[in-house]
């Protein structure tokens, strides 16, 4: 697991004058479950929407498997996307398709295959997801963890190599979210899908995360990396305690 | 496993027809989304033209194959199955029987067939159609009501209406709106003016031409133009404005916090718009006789002689009658746009078609009110 996928180098984002982060490098191997943490609003989403190519970055680059997505213009840059998955933290599944429509449509758009195959594509990779009988709903007749597995299935239509997943578990109840941790457990070891995941759900974090890195609002960077287990348990860092023990000011110092 | 990427050589097939009917699909190669059309689609043929009783398929030489290979496989597997034969894998590496594993033809084959639909007759259909005007006919009423009830209350408790809203939305709705009803009454004014100079010259009445427009104008033409161009601009507006916060659940939030969306988002657009529309009106009515006056400059009229006619056709009561029009003309914009906003239904195109309905229904109420309205003042005589 030691051959590098995702290099981010000396990446800063800001909107603006506003620098959300400042200055981080960090590698993500192929194969692995990355995970991307912090408190609220130290820029977990940025740093994943411009992973995915949605912004560029003030400063630094992002090689996605070698090439540099911020660069990367035309057919170049479709090579790229075509290599990566992303599910929103909304789904923002295609309200005026049914599901099926919904994960069919990269592959329609992408591949030669014919309606029949696609058809059948998408229907798997539904059933992999587990919502084998709801091929035919409209998104908006989907639960909240039906909305997230779909748009995971849409993520993977492609077979990518690298599936982004923004806050998969949040707003899901705890059996829901343990079943998306298996899946991606699943996913990860059947497929050889490389993960990168933003959120905050500490359990999620123990099950899935083969690694992680914590973001910090003041320094607008890095504040932790490694294994979270081991971080929880010998990191000295405060804010690095607080977050994995859940715990207040008031609570650590007593 | 390495990945490879889309620019892959595609996978090539052999077949071999052994002996007792059996049928060998030799794969090498790559099975991904981008790769496996080929194969897959030669596969399908060489099935259906030899029809094995059994199917071997040798993946002993596939390097690579992620779900999209593994969905070609089942896909045979089911056609196989369908056609009564039997089937058989071969020499799959143990990840890419892994990954076969995850799914169960079975499960797949059921998904095919979708629950049969009904169909409903024409009965049916007039019913529901009958059911559906009727509870339409009934939500417009209730939300008349509403408002009127909203609206006398907010009389009652001036200090209560939300007034900071009230005059955003007549800046919004009115002196943001000066210009472009400036304009259409402007160029209505000089067609009219103009297309009706042509006939009247053959009598040698071309001078009232300033009659039939300023009658024209006061009466009808002044109050409808401004209306619609009103509604298409602002009644569509509260419709996305509203449509826009339902999506959202911003209104549900309203109601939880026990406040009636009502008297908080429709009383406020409600008055800017009673008390806008008119004053729009009476600008569009001056801009509508200046684009008269220019073509009667072109007839050779004078301005003294086109206002002096002018005075002598109008009446305070034309005036008057045409902008008594518009206070219920900016009822219905401000009560539809906001009605249509406040149904709108979930999803991406709930907000446009909300926009849309506001815009069409708006009109059609404002023409039946104008007509309602032609008769009354008719027998009145107005």
């Amino acid at each position: 697991m030691s051959e590098t996928i995702i290099n981010v180098k000396d990446f800063t984002a800001a909107y603006g004058e506003n620098v959300i982060i400042d200055n981080i490098t960090f590698d993500v191997y192929k194969g692995e479950k990355f995970v991307i943490l912090g408190g609220s609003g130290c820029g977990k989403t940025t740093l994943l929407k411009h992973m995915i190519g949605l912004y560029r970055p003030a400063n630094g680059s992002i090689l996605i498997e070698g090439d540099d997505i911020a660069k990367a213009e035309g057919q170049e840059r479709i090579e790229i996307l075509k290599s990566i998955g992303v599910a929103y933290q909304s789904g923002a599944l295609f309200g005026s398709m049914t599901v099926l429509e919904n994960v069919m449509l990269p592959l329609e758009e992408y591949t030669d295959l014919n309606k029949d195959s696609i058809d059948l594509i998408a229907r798997m990779k539904l059933n992999l997801v587990g919502l084998t009988g709801s091929e035919e709903k409209s998104p908006s007749e989907l639960s909240g963890g039906m909305i997230k597995r779909a748009a995971l299935a849409r993520a993977m239509a492609l077979d990518p190599d690298i599936l982004f997943l923004d806050e998969p578990s949040a707003g899901l109840d705890p059996i829901t979210s343990a079943e998306l941790d298996q899946l991606i457990i699943q996913l990860s070891k059947s497929l050889g899908v490389t993960f990168v995941i933003v959120t905050h759900e500490l359990n999620s974090i123990y099950n899935i995360a083969d690694r992680v890195i914590m973001l910090d609002k003041d320094t607008k960077g890095i504040i932790a990396s490694g294994d979270p287990k081991y971080l929880r348990d010998n990191s000295e860092i405060p804010i690095v305690q607080k977050f994995f023990k859940r715990q207040t000011d008031e609570q650590l110092d007593s | 496993m390495t990945k490879p990427h889309s620019t892959t050589s595609p996978p090539s097939l052999e077949t071999v027809i052994e002996d007792n009917n059996t049928l060998r699909l030799k794969i090498k190669g790559s099975l991904n989304a981008y790769t496996t059309a080929k194969v897959w689609e030669n596969s399908l043929l060489a099935l259906k033209t030899t029809k094995p009783s059994q199917l071997i398929l040798d993946g002993s030489e596939i390097d690579y194959c992620d779900t999209t290979g593994i969905a070609f496989f089942t896909n045979l597997q089911i056609r196989q199955e369908q056609s009564g034969g039997t089937y058989k894998v071969e020499g799959l590496s143990d990840e890419i029987n892994k990954l076969y594993k995850l799914f169960d033809p079975e499960e797949l084959k059921q998904t095919g067939e979708s629950d049969s639909t009904h169909t409903e007759s024409k009965i049916e259909t007039a019913g529901r159609l009958g059911v559906e005007a009727w509870e339409e006919l009934q939500i417009n009423i209730i939300f008349t009501g509403r408002v009127t009830v909203a609206l006398f209350k907010a009389m009652l408790r001036p200090d209560k209406i939300r007034w900071r809203d009230v005059f955003i939305t007549s800046e919004k709705f009115g002196a943001n709106a000066l210009f472009i009803i400036a304009l259409v009454n402007f160029l209505v004014g000089l067609v009219i003016a103009f297309q009706s100079a042509v006939p009247m010259k053959q009598y040698g009445a071309q001078i009232f031409v300033a009659d039939l427009l300023v009658i024209a104008y006061f009466k009808e033409l002044g109050p409808l133009m401004t209306a619609f161009v009103v509604n298409g601009r602002s009644g569509s507006a509260f419709a996305a404005e509203l449509g826009t916060m339902k999506v959202n659940e911003e209104l549900d939030a309203l109601d939880t916090m026990g406040l009636d969306p009502v008297p908080f988002l429709v009383v406020p657009k409600v008055i800017a718009s009673v008390i806008m529309l008119p004053i729009l009106t009476v600008f569009g009515n001056l801009f509508g006789l200046l684009g008269g006056l220019v073509v009667m400059f072109s007839l050779g009229f004078t301005f003294n002689t086109y206002l002096n006619q002018l005075t002598i056709a109008a009446t305070y009561g034309m005036l008057l009658s045409g902008l008594f029009k518009t206070l219920f003309f900016a009822v219905i914009i401000a009560g539809v746009g906001c009605l249509a906003g406040m149904r709108a239904a979930k999803g991406p195109s709930a907000v446009g078609d909300a926009a849309t309905k506001a815009v069409v229904v708006g009109i059609v109420l404002m023409i039946l009110v104008d007509g309602i309205f032609g008769v009354v003042y008719y027998i009145l005589g107005v």
